[in-house]
């Protein structure tokens, strides 16, 4: 076994493991022909028999971790979405730019209908927090998507060609596994000649289009020699169709749970991105990452200006995580007891 | 495993090539004209074919003859500067990994012997918060509590104004072998809170696989065999349980130098620590691309190394594997 094997071999192994309960539901769901009821006595049961996949939300639904991830989720979204009406100010408003001098009192104190006070431009930093979860959303969402989406095509090709088109795909993925997702991170940001939002969002979805990759092409692989692919094939079913139909709904479960968890990954990435001077330089839209990096310069004396968004960051992370943890830990047939 | 690092360097140099301004442009500077520019990219022969330069490049490069840093520190050759900050990264990354299995492996078993418990509930959210948290934000606040307010640890830097001979550049080592020991006490101290800002990305995973590998073997056969025929419980946590599970954690290890380095990225900027990582984001900054050229692929080549000694030390640990 060669050395590098070690990184593919934990995605491998996670799609392995999530990858069964999908294959459960195929046997009873997508091949098997509805007027035969044969069919269901192959499908995987679980003891109680009930299927894989509603025991999994059964146990989901009585994990405190997976109800406090998803509370916090859910809130972090009603937020971004009724941040308007939420905000007492617009994110680029200055209504405290009176009171900034700067030798004596460069950051607004809390005041009446300022409760966390104002940042260094004179800007409501509550306003700006809650304006905030909009463009980490975004960021967030946008970034997973596009790895998600750049991860599910190469994965897929991987998978369903398998030979040469295998091999040469997860060379590429090697080499972008090969150096720390940080540093992938700022090389990529930092081929832009100007940074911005979306050199951001593009530098992240890159760097996890190759764990995508892998998990997917894991779980594909192990569809290809599976009965139900056999079956498809032995009735003359296109190639195609079988991978569309066949193969991709049931590999897409491991992929969807890492995607929960990259979400988290993401916001924090786009942070240290800000934090290192390749963020989006445009702050009329406040974004959390952003609003940490640029208060990087004034934490010795206003760490409060700090706090806040990374306390923001910190609990929609843990919200992610939480979520994503749990949903693994639930479709992990290993786990179940 | 040498195709990967042929490939990343590939790679490498086609994207460094496609920079804007490009290195010739970098070395030329603000007051530039397209005559000196010209004479520039001459000179490093930027105008032959790519690939050409490609190959030049290979062939200097395994001569350890990177090019000459024109961000970090310029004018000085780029493997000078990685030779003397490696050691500082090094020094950061053990301290760190020491710190992050230290608390991880220990923890993690308690936690599993004591499943739903206090210690386990609590280990586990703070094993959570160390994914969720910013690392560059911990480095803030340990700095802004333990350096700037209480003045428990020095603010930045790898070593004060002492005395202190140099032999290996690895100033701990240093002090304790020239038996300087307030030398060596005082890098100890500089490396300190870098070392556990950083320690707490490996211990959140050290402490998780640890828990989780632990209850794993917890439930073999041959554990309940052991218990049965009345071994006592110390040997069968030593060489039953803590010997199996420790399989996952050596590979978690190995897997977490990588993410050390990118940590080290954050870490060593906000505590001005002279290491690779500080380098790197100079390097970015300035676009070096010499420097990170170098940087880079020695980051890969790392990655790979550690990955081999992971399997060496699979084979001592485990016995199947020796013998496969």
């Amino acid at each position: 076994m060669t050395p590098l094997n070690r990184k593919k071999e934990r995605l491998d192994g996670l799609a392995a493991s999530t990858a069964a309960p999908a294959a459960g539901q195929a046997g009873g769901v997508d091949v098997m022909d509805p007027v035969d009821p044969v069919g269901e006595a192959g499908a995987v049961r679980d003891a109680e028999g009930v299927s894989l996949l509603a025991s999994a939300w059964r146990r989901l639904r009585r994990n405190p971790m997976f109800i406090i991830g998803a509370v916090l989720v859910a809130l972090f979204i009603l937020v971004a979405v009724f941040a308007p009406l939420l905000a007492p100010h617009a994110p680029d408003d200055r209504p405290l730019i009176g009171q900034i001098s700067a030798s004596t009192n460069p950051i607004p104190k809390a005041q009446d209908g300022f409760p966390l006070g104002g940042d260094e431009k004179g800007r409501d930093l509550l306003s700006r927090l809650i304006y905030g979860s909009r463009q980490t959303l975004i960021v967030g969402v946008l970034a997973t998507l596009g790895g998600l989406a750049g991860g599910v095509t190469l994965g897929t090709l991987a998978g369903a060609f398998g030979g040469w088109v295998d091999s040469v795909v997860m060379r590429v993925v090697d080499v972008l596994l090969s150096l720390p997702s940080i540093l992938l991170a700022i090389t990529i940001a930092s081929l832009a000649s100007q940074p911005s939002q979306w050199t951001v969002i593009v530098a992240i979805a890159i760097v996890q289009v190759p764990v995508f990759a892998r998990l997917l092409r894991g779980s594909m692989l192990a569809q290809r020699s599976s009965d139900h692919v056999l079956a498809a094939r032995s009735l003359g079913v296109k190639r195609s169709a079988i991978v569309f139909r066949h193969m991709l709904p049931n590999s897409l479960g491991p992929v969807f749970v890492q995607s929960t968890l990259a979400l988290s990954v993401s916001i924090i990435e786009a942070a240290a991105l800000s934090f290192l001077g390749l963020g989006n330089p445009d702050d009329s839209k406040a974004e959390w990452g952003q609003m940490l990096g640029a208060a990087q310069n004034l934490f010795d004396l206003y760490p409060h200006i700090a706090f806040w968004p990374a306390a923001c960051i910190v609990v929609v992370s843990l919200g992610f995580t939480l979520m994503g943890e749990s949903m693994r830990e639930a479709l992990d047939p290993k786990s179940r007891r | 495993m040498v195709g990967v690092m042929l490939l990343l360097s590939l790679l490498l140099f086609v994207w460094l090539r496609s920079l804007p301004g490009g290195p010739a442009s970098a070395i030329c500077g603000d007051r530039c004209n397209p005559a000196k520019l010209a004479q520039i990219k001459k000179t490093l022969g930027l105008d032959d074919p790519v690939i050409v330069q490609y190959l030049n490049f290979l062939k200097r490069a395994v001569t350890g003859d990177f090019g000459v840093s024109t961000g970090v520190q310029p004018g000085r050759s780029s493997m000078e500067i990685f030779v003397e900050r490696l050691p500082a990264t090094i020094e950061l990354g053990v301290l760190a990994m020491i710190i992050a299995v230290a608390a991880g492996i220990p923890l993690g078993y308690l936690a599993a012997r004591r499943r739903g418990g206090i210690l386990d509930g609590l280990t586990l959210t703070s094993s959570l918060l160390g994914v969720a948290i910013p690392v560059f934000f911990t480095a803030f606040v340990l700095k802004y509590f333990f350096a700037v307010d209480w003045h428990l640890f020095p603010i930045s830097g790898r070593q004060g104004d002492i005395e202190a001979t140099r032999v290996t550049n690895f100033f701990v080592l240093d002090g304790l072998l020239t038996r300087e020991w307030d030398a060596a006490w005082d890098a100890l101290r500089h490396l300190i809170l870098p070392a556990v800002t950083l320690a707490t990305i490996p211990f959140s995973f050290v402490f998780r696989i640890t828990r989780a590998a632990v209850l794993d073997v917890l439930d073999e056969d041959y554990v309940r065999t052991a218990e049965a025929k009345g071994l006592s419980s110390k040997v069968i946590t030593r060489r039953h349980v803590l010997r199996n599970a420790m399989l996952p954690v050596v590979t978690i290890i190995g897997l977490q130098m990588g993410a050390l380095l990118g940590g080290a990225i954050l870490t060593e900027t906000v505590f001005g620590f002279p290491g690779l990582g500080d380098a790197l984001a100079r390097a970015f900054t300035g676009r070096d691309y010499s420097m990170l050229q170098l940087l880079i692929l020695m980051a890969a080549a790392t990655y790979v190394v550690v990955n081999l000694l992971v399997d060496i030390t699979y084979a001592y640990i485990d016995p199947r594997v020796r013998t496969r």
